[in-house]
């Protein structure tokens, strides 16, 4: 039985040794280099890059990074828990309403971005109406600044959040709900007391799934920050491009991969990674 | 609650669709501002008629189709091997895999192919662009199918097994045919995976493959182009369609 089995799996290991791992290698390789005049590496090794991590000028932009990330993912979970609620308890129709929450998320994030850019910038539909009835003379600044960031992760994120949710709130023993209300529990007593505590698991896998990708976000920023609200992801990319600083890039793309792989890490062994897609 | 709850749902509802309706809506504006002056399909017809569109529309394609029948073969293969029994260190990469953030992935990938072609000579193009998404599509592939082959009963193949069947004959006579519709399904989230991705294909592009959605990028950045408002709508319906296809697909 194992012979079959072991060719099947065989293809994926060499895509994922050759295609995964061998690039993270070389970016672990090239984070102990000296960086080259025109961009790539070269000698000597040196730890210089990783030092300079703790520099205070990328400090900031590391702390604003968890910053943003952090208030895009309770957002995400203010909106999301009510929605998962009424997802998990719309009876037959709950399939249909789960559906709305996953087919415009699998489409096309660049436009999903875009159409929030169609509404928000200088000349777009939100100033262009408000101008139109009178409300304000000047634009608004709505575009380029953290809340648009914000604003463009929760967008993006939001069903990595609702369905995990749905997924534990789907699965809660309803005999738990009516034996608050026999002891007396109003409805929000019930979901304050009882609801919450027991979706603690889907809370924690959808906070842990929005977070990951927002904190390495870099479509985001880039288009809804215009370059004025520089987030981790952003720093990666400017360093391969404009900088031409290749260890620094990659000794911050490392220093990320670490830190998802810990909330990972600590999101399986809490046995809370089941739904994730 | 009761009350409040569904209006809740509504108001979320809208926040998901209303800037992609507000967008479809203004795609057939005859005005190339953003205050309605009539119906007309002239951004359509503008969107047809731009060369570089076509062409990167025609290389999202070719890119996309190669990736997903390479990844839906690899994942569906891979899923199969992993429903046999499972594998810890091939389960955690593929989760790595996911939730790597993509411009990790695209320096990354970026850097390894500069330094391998030094020795070989290639340059950046198609082909390593169909490699980098062959490398991230994988694992969705994986989790559908594997969540189709949960639901089999693992008897049939051990029926087919005892009744003389060699393993590949069981695989392919009996377990394929009932795992199809969840293939259809991971193929059609590879291709839809593929053929939005920017972030990691620019990073590993070359000049002659620009993709559609790094036109759309590079369009969005210029600034307010209704063309974009078109060619966005197109593809949000082809890409809802599809999405919509494939979860179908895996209720089956």
């Amino acid at each position: 039985m194992n012979r079959l089995r072991n060719a099947f799996l065989a293809p994926a290991w060499v895509v994922f040794t050759l295609l995964f791992f061998a690039p993270l290698a070389v970016i672990a390789a090239y984070s102990l280099a000296t960086r080259g005049t025109y961009g790539g590496v070269s000698a000597p090794a040196s730890l210089e890059s990783w030092v300079r991590l703790a520099d205070p000028l990328y400090l900031v932009i590391l702390l604003r990074s968890f910053a943003l990330a952090g208030v895009a993912t309770f957002i995400c979970l203010l909106l999301g828990f009510p929605l998962a609620l009424f997802i998990a308890r719309a009876g037959a129709r709950r399939n249909l309403y789960l559906q709305l929450v996953i087919v415009p998320f699998w489409t096309s994030f660049l436009v999903r971005t875009y159409a929030w850019m169609f509404l928000l910038r200088e000349t777009g539909l939100v100033n262009s109406a408000l101008m139109a009835l009178g409300l304000t003379r000047e634009p608004l600044p709505l575009l380029y600044n953290n809340g648009a960031v914000i604003l463009g992760l929760v967008y993006g994120y939001l069903p990595f959040m609702v369905l995990p949710l749905y997924a534990t709130l789907e699965r809660m023993d309803r005999a738990l709900l009516e034996a608050a209300a026999d002891l007396g529990a109003r409805s929000w007593s019930a979901l304050w007391r009882v609801v919450i505590p027991l979706s603690a698991p889907g809370i924690r896998a959808g906070s842990v799934l929005v977070f990951i990708p927002c904190l390495g976000a870099y479509l985001t920023p880039d288009l809804m920050g215009g370059g004025k609200t520089i987030m981790i992801g952003n720093l990666v990319q400017n360093q391969f491009t404009t900088a031409r600083d290749w260890p620094f890039g990659s000794a911050l793309s490392l220093a990320l991969m670490v830190i998802v792989m810990v909330l990972l890490m600590a999101l399986v062994r809490r046995g809370g990674e089941e739904g994730m897609l | 609650m009761k009350r409040l709850l569904p209006l809740y749902a509504v108001a979320v509802y809208a926040f998901f669709y209303l800037p992609l309706a507000t967008l479809a809506v203004f795609s057939f504006n005859a005005s190339r501002f953003t205050l309605w002056e009539g119906f007309s399909w002239r951004w359509y017809a503008a969107a047809f008629a731009d060369a570089q569109l076509i062409e990167a529309t025609w290389n999202s394609l070719v890119i996309a189709v190669v990736a997903t029948a390479v990844s839906t073969a690899i994942g569906t293969l891979c899923a199969y091997g992993l429903w046999k029994r499972g594998s810890a260190p091939l389960t955690g990469s593929l989760y790595l895999s996911l939730v790597t953030p993509e411009i990790v992935m695209g320096i990354a990938l970026l850097a390894f192919f500069q330094w391998v072609f030094r020795f070989l000579g290639i340059q950046l193009g198609l082909h390593t662009v169909i490699l980098a998404h062959v490398a991230f599509s994988i694992a969705y592939v994986v989790v559908v199918v594997l969540a189709r082959l949960r639901t089999m009963d693992a008897a049939l193949e051990e029926a087919a097994l005892d009744l003389g069947a060699t393993e590949w004959q069981a695989f392919r006579k009996v377990t394929l045919p009932m795992i199809g519709p969840g293939v259809a399904a991971a193929a059609m989230l590879a291709f839809t995976v593929s053929f939005d991705d920017y972030v990691i294909t620019s990073m590993v592009a070359g000049v002659d493959s620009e993709t559609l959605p790094m036109v759309i990028y590079a369009m969005a950045r210029r600034g307010a182009n209704p063309v974009v408002n078109s060619i966005s709508t197109m593809i949000v319906v082809a890409l809802g369609v599809m999405v919509l296809v494939s979860e179908r697909l895996r209720e089956t």
